[in-house]
């Protein structure tokens, strides 16, 4: 049984080149890159979400409508940074986890690849609606759908890079998937999903309660009913609502996780996480019912909490990750040294086969035409170009010619492609080549 | 051969690469290095005409906005994506390649990428704050200033990105210096940089032409001069980007004769070089009809035929780009890892024990008679796929046909004398990387593959096989 799951292990070699930086700088690069990338992208899709959400009240309260447009053109700026800062985070993994990545990349390719125009499209779509906002003031059922186009793209493409990001962790699984849909139906990938989308809500709730609360914020002329505290309410009910609910979908994610992994080390962080989080919810709560309603000291202090709660949150899932490719990693290493033993042996010719030699040495023209002529020409068959038995009398006693032709030749027969001229052969080459060519017997 | 293997059995995974990064490559030098510039330019003409005429002011400034907005679309969407699909797809086609690639041009990346998200966030700001900029004489001339530096700046990024090709496609360099200066300055850098220049400039003169045309009105006061501008715009760029092109021409011969790996090369070199010509000859005289009826008669400039210098021009581009790629092969990092993604240094290993033995990702350790074309399509999947497919594009099976002269049956000993010895007769052949028995199984694919045509799936759909490694 144990060998029986020992066999579905691939264990591939690594790069042989040494990593550009110390490891550790590198993980310091790609914790950091990956959580500002992925705040952008919480923006986006959160942003996203509420837009819809508030376009669809404001067919009833038009006050809503007006909201949601606001929350629109927050997105398409949220979205340029999430995707230009997501590039330092993709370098760094690609370097660190070269091998896991591009496996689970390759194994999941057809989906992986399609976020390209995927993506491109949603963006697209994004402009559209909201450019068309006016054009489309009387076609709300249209104006609502092209966004339903966008908003379902943002829900379902975090999809792809969950499953990728779950399937690199577990090479034991690489040889039980055959496309997407197998990698994405392994535990933990919804978990991970209702995790996400989640805190996409909870921080969008809470970066709109300071963007429309902050006193820059003039209010917008169109609102009639609806008030600038109104709104901030709103948006830190939500905060608080997603924040909560993380308390069910976050000990869900870890008891899902495979348990390879899970070491004291990562309980750790993550209730240090937790206990953060538990105060994140309680402040929420004091900001909610503060009725002062310019973003004030707390609102800083619950930013310093939320970075706190994901500084923890993503060392977190750095050391599960690090803990359950631990020993594929060092089986990973202990066969890329043998293997380059191996490529040392190879050099020496250690490892050649015994080649039977028994016709003794080749003259210089014959060891010539084998590497150089062989390939298109044979003594009786026509391969690319023609039999020897044709070609050969032609040069009867005039090996000038022949010589002339191997080295630039024409083309005589219509019926075969061009020959390859060979300038670089030099005049003894050439004289050794036609001295074997007029030489043999080739019936 | 250490990585599952992504295939795409028809358009081949090469395509793939090319497809996404030449829409990136146009997108960037016509709707960014090239048409910041001009932007800039009309918003400048809109600021010194308004002093004058205020109505026509506005109408020039608000040509330059909407020729940004569909600019600042585009760049944002189309071109931020593909920039990063070519990630995404190179670590498809060949894994092996890219992840070497990145660890040894980590910093020349990462700093690419700073140089990338400043960009956006100030075409973002400039085309943000066009708007407020109305509001002021002074706040027009600080936003045109911004405008001015924001073309210096994209310059530069496409400076710093051509220097960092140049490096990674310079065969040789790679593995004799490894330091990032003596590769950045290539030879080649200099031409590359003064034909690339007004090249992007005149693209995006092309694609400002063809959107102006159709926005305005036929019957709008402003049409024809804005039109003149473009079309001179254009014009001013075109002895540039003459002797730029004249410049490049020279030089390359020059500089990649040499890292021909086989004489023979030159060749095929040849038929490719002409080619260019005649694509430069075309796109500069295009190019230049038009301005000149545009820069004249600006009225008379057929709407629908101004498409034509656009398609042009993009061929140029692709035409160009193909050529930067013929240096590179046989490798895909000079004299160090072949275009199929194994290293030269591994080469005697596999080609003394054989590839399968040495794979994790196929059950095959041994080619028995039974699992001969099991071996050979394993064989063809390590050795051939990163490159060929077996019935789509560059299609081993029609490849071979057309060889051997539209035979009806391949002969197995044929081909395999052939792809034996194959390197020293096509010089962007890799030499065969397996050993005779594996050659002998990959013969027979081949030929089964023309009686039996069958599609080869990828990773991607039908998964990996796997075995046991001993080490």
């Amino acid at each position: 049984m144990i060998t029986a799951l020992i066999n579905q292990i691939p264990v591939p070699k690594d790069i042989p080149l040494d990593l550009p930086l110390p490891e550790w700088i590198l993980v310091v690069i790609l914790i950091f890159s990956f959580l500002l990338h992925i705040l952008f992208i919480n923006l986006m899709v959160g942003g996203g979400v509420l837009t819809f959400w508030y376009e669809l009240r404001g067919l009833k309260n038009k006050d809503y409508d007006t909201l949601a447009r606001e929350i629109a053109s927050t997105i398409t700026v949220n979205k340029s940074l999430a995707v230009v800062l997501g590039v330092a985070p993709l370098l760094s993994i690609n370097v660190l986890y070269t091998v896991y990545f591009y496996s689970a990349n390759a194994l999941t390719g057809a989906m992986w690849i399609s976020i390209v125009p995927w993506v491109a499209v949603a963006f697209l779509v994004f402009y559209l609606h909201k450019y068309s906002w006016d054009r489309l003031a009387d076609n709300k059922a249209l104006h609502l759908g092209i966004l339903s186009i966008g908003v379902f793209s943002f829900l379902m493409i975090p999809f792809i890079f969950l499953t990728n990001i779950n399937l690199m962790l577990f090479p034991e699984k690489w040889a039980e998937v055959s496309g997407f849909f197998d990698a994405l139906t392994l535990p933990n990938v919804f978990p991970r999903y209702f995790h996400f989308i989640t805190a996409c809500l909870a921080i969008t709730g809470f970066f709109l309660a300071f963007w429309f609360g902050r006193k820059g914020y003039t209010m917008n002329e169109n609102f009639k009913n609806l008030s600038k505290k109104t709104i901030k309410k709103q948006m830190l009910n939500l905060a608080l609502a997603a924040t909560g609910m993380q308390f069910i979908f976050g000990p869900l994610l870890f008891l899902t996780l495979p348990t390879q992994g899970v070491t004291w080390g990562l309980f750790w962080v993550i209730a240090g996480g937790v206990t953060v989080a538990v105060i994140v919810v309680w402040q929420l709560w004091k900001l909610l019912n503060d009725e002062k309603e310019i973003v004030g000291r707390r609102y800083v202090w619950l930013v310093v909490l939320f970075t706190v709660l994901v500084g923890f949150m993503g060392t977190g899932r750095h050391m599960y990750r690090e803990d359950a490719l631990k020993t594929h990693k060092q089986m990973m290493a202990e066969r890329t040294a043998t293997h380059w033993k191996d490529v040392q042996k190879a050099h020496e010719g250690l490892l050649m086969p015994e080649v039977e030699t028994d016709e003794g040495p080749v003259s210089p023209g014959e060891a010539l035409f084998n590497n150089n002529c062989a390939v298109c020409h044979a003594a009786n068959n026509r391969l690319v170009g023609p039999p020897l038995t044709e070609v050969v009398p032609i040069y009867e006693n005039n090996s000038e010619d022949l010589k002339k032709w191997i080295k630039e030749p024409g083309r005589k027969r219509m019926d075969y492609p061009p020959m390859a001229g060979f300038p670089n052969l030099t005049d003894q080459e050439l004289t050794d080549i036609s001295k074997y060519l007029l030489e043999e017997e080739w019936n | 051969m250490d990585f599952p293997l992504f295939h795409l059995d028809f358009m081949g995974n090469r395509m793939l690469v090319a497809l996404i990064a030449i829409i990136h490559v146009i997108i960037n030098h016509a709707l960014a290095v090239g048409f910041i510039p001009l932007v800039t330019f009309l918003e400048f003409r809109g600021y010194q005409k308004k002093q004058r005429n205020a109505e026509k002011g506005e109408a020039w400034d608000e040509v330059a906005r909407k020729l940004l907005f569909f600019a600042f679309i585009i760049t944002t969407t189309i071109g931020a994506l593909t920039g990063v699909g070519i990630w995404f797809a190179t670590s498809l086609a060949n894994p092996a390649s890219i992840g070497s690639l990145i660890r040894v041009f980590y910093f020349a990346w990462f700093s690419e990428w700073i140089v990338f998200v400043l960009e956006v966030i100030f075409i973002m700001i400039y085309y943000l704050t066009w708007k407020k900029s109305k509001q002021s004489a002074r706040n027009k001339k600080r936003h045109i200033i911004f405008g001015f530096w924001l073309s210096v700046f994209s310059f530069l990024t496409m400076a710093i990105i051509v220097g960092i090709l140049g490096f990674m496609m310079d065969p040789g360099s790679w593995e004799a210096q490894k330091t990032l200066a003596s590769g950045f300055f290539n030879p080649l850098y200099f031409p590359q940089l003064i034909f690339r220049t007004p090249v992007a400039m005149m693209m995006a003169g092309c694609v400002a032409l063809l959107y102006t045309a159709f926005m305005l009105k036929k019957g709008n006061p402003w049409r024809p001069e804005i039109l003149k501008h473009i079309s001179f715009w254009i014009l001013l760029w075109m002895p540039i980007a003459a002797v730029g092109a004249y410049t490049y021409y020279w030089y390359i011969p020059r500089a990649m004769i040499g890292n021909l790996p086989v004489a023979l090369a030159t060749q095929q070199f040849q038929s490719w070089y002409d080619s260019l010509l005649i694509v430069m000859i075309v796109s500069v005289a295009v190019g230049f009809f038009i301005s000149i009826l545009g820069t004249l008669a600006p009225k008379r400039l057929p709407k629908y035929l101004l498409i034509i210098p656009v398609l042009v021009s993009f061929m140029f581009l692709g035409t160009f780009e193909r050529l930067r790629e013929f240096i590179r092969k046989p490798y895909v990092i000079g004299e160090y890892m072949y275009a199929n993604g194994i290293l030269v240094e591994e080469y005697p290993l596999y080609q003394q024990s054989g590839l399968l033995k040495h794979t994790p990702y196929s059950s095959i350790s041994a080619i028995t008679e039974e699992n001969k074309l099991e071996a050979g399509e394993a064989v063809f999947n390590i050795a051939c796929t990163r490159c060929h497919t077996t019935h789509g594009i560059n299609s081993v099976v029609v490849n071979f046909e057309k060889m051997y002269g539209n035979q009806d049956t391949l002969s197995t000993d044929a081909m395999k004398a052939y792809m034996k010895n194959m390197h020293n007769v096509r010089y962007y052949m890799p030499p065969f990387p397996g050993n005779d028995a594996e050659l002998d199984a990959l013969a027979a694919y081949i030929a089964e593959q023309q009686k039996r045509p069958q599609q080869l799936e990828g990773a991607q759909i039908k998964g990996v096989d796997v075995k046991e490694l001993d080490y």
